[in-house]
């Protein structure tokens, strides 16, 4: 190797060469694969919400057909009233909450679930027969221990009974709180009431585990062993979503037939 | 050092100068990656790949890399092709990139890769670079098959994820032993492979580093 490499003037022309390549093959290829990463997350993200309402999917050709019987609504979530201001299938939530004119700030009492802005539409899926609402799934996403949580719940037709719970995005620990998306886990969720009689949040995650005894049983899930914050997220977000400032009044609408 | 041949390079470090079995590099993955076959043959191509070209690309522009930014002219050569390598499995292979996550931007700090770079592609021309590349690739890939097999087929009773031991849950016979799911097991079966491959090629054992001395005797108190 020749001495003169190690010029200053060599370094300098070398480096901003090589890294000029290389951004040009990183953001080349960044750019070119778009379109089928956003395709995939989307398959993932229908195929997440088909599991969580339960609906069996062969293979992931079939997502798109088997989606097609959900229906989708936009709610604007400070009246609880369906929408048509945007369209159910372009509406992306997570820009939309960053936009101070399409969402609200959330004050520290307020801000359960620490995601700071709330949009002001969301998107719902219905499961429907006959025109009645069987199942309703909303979107929900937290503050875990380090890691925006994304997910959805699923509803029975009561509001009140969970169908299904599940993430589609997050990034806890794996093994402590990445247990969130355990299968075993998940499944302690259908069956629980997340509400009372009177409609105000129930769920508890207790740390020592459900107890099969106690006439509580019906809204205890498992504590996570091991991601207790994890796990406080979870309810926060759960909690946040079904108040007042999440679907709340539109649950409630919902209910009364009115939405 | 003579020239080495294109068949020693490729064929080397599969046995006889393995990357994990003799180097002892790149172990945090080997632990990390092989509870499945299936991730594991995806991580071993992504591995193969980056080894390869990254070796190809420093050996290339070897004569004009100043030597006082060598490591970090070959980091940016490296850290480019993972993220190439990436968002290519993001667009097509998405459940086994989610399943990888952060493993497949670890191979950065793969030892093998800057170790091959730094150790053969700056010395020597780009073709032979390249199948060194592979060939280390190759040999990391045999040892991570291997352990990949042993775990999946006695950790959960499949391969490919396909019953092979048909497991009690399921109402066979086979109690699956979960510990060979859990990265800790690797270590076990790392260290198995390797008093294996050592007892089979015996010039691999390394003579120790020191003597332990015998315990010291009491002596009583004058």
């Amino acid at each position: 190797m020749s001495a003169n490499n190690d010029t200053i003037q060599k370094t300098l022309t070398v480096t901003v060469l090589l890294c000029l390549v290389c951004a040009v093959i990183v953001a080349g290829s960044a750019v070119l694969l778009k379109p089928m990463q956003e395709k995939n997350k989307l398959l993932a993200k229908q195929g997440a919400i088909l599991e969580i309402a339960g609906i069996q999917v062969g293979s992931k050709a079939e997502i798109p057909e088997k989606f097609n019987a959900i229906t989708q609504k936009v709610v604007d979530l400070r009246t609880g009233k369906y929408t048509d201001a945007v369209s159910a299938v372009d509406y992306d939530q997570r820009t939309a909450a960053k936009d101070p004119e399409r969402s609200v700030a959330l004050e520290g009492s307020e801000d359960i679930a620490s995601i700071k802005r709330r949009a002001n539409f969301a998107t719902v899926y219905l499961i429907e027969n006959n025109g009645q609402v069987e199942k309703v799934i909303i979107p929900v996403h937290g503050y875990g221990l380090w890691s925006t949580m994304y997910g959805f719940l699923a509803l029975e037709g009561d509001t009140r009974t969970v169908a299904g719970f599940g993430f589609y995005d997050q990034g806890e620990t794996p093994g402590l709180g990445g247990e969130v998306d355990n299968p075993r886990w998940k499944a302690l969720w259908p069956g629980k009431k997340v509400y009372d009689e009177d409609f105000s949040f129930q769920l508890d995650f207790p740390k020592t585990g459900a107890n099969r005894n106690s006439p509580e049983f019906d809204r205890q899930i498992d504590g996570l062993a091991g991601a207790t914050l994890t796990t406080r997220g979870v309810q926060n977000l759960v909690e946040f979503w079904l108040s007042k400032n999440g679907f709340g009044p539109f649950l409630a609408n919902l209910r009364a037939g009115e939405a | 050092m003579s020239s080495p041949t294109i068949k020693e390079v490729l064929l080397n470090p599969i046995f006889a100068n393995n990357p994990i079995g003799l180097q002892i590099l790149g172990i945090c993955s080997a632990l990390a990656v092989t509870s499945s076959l299936q991730v594991t043959i995806v991580m071993c191509l992504a591995v193969i790949i980056v080894c390869a070209f990254s070796n190809l690309f420093v050996s290339v522009i070897r004569s004009q890399i100043p030597n006082n930014i060598r490591i970090i002219c070959q980091m940016i050569i490296i850290a480019s092709l993972v993220i190439v390598v990436d968002q290519a499995l993001k667009a097509f292979a998405y459940e086994i990139s989610k399943q990888l996550s952060v493993f497949v931007g670890l191979i950065i700090t793969n030892c093998i890769v800057m170790g091959r770079a730094e150790a053969f592609a700056m010395k020597n021309p780009p073709v032979i670079s390249f199948f060194d590349g592979v060939g280390n690739g190759l040999g990391y890939s045999i040892v991570l098959l291997a352990m990949a097999f042993i775990r999946e087929l006695l950790g959960a009773g499949k391969l490919f994820g396909v019953a092979i031991l048909p497991v009690v849950n399921d109402g066979g016979w086979y109690v699956p032993n979960g510990m060979l799911l859990l990265p800790p097991s690797a270590f076990f079966i790392i260290a198995l492979l390797i008093w294996a491959l050592r007892v089979w090629k015996t010039d691999q054992v390394e003579s120790p580093d020191f003597k332990i001395a015998p315990n010291s005797k009491v002596v009583e108190a004058a």
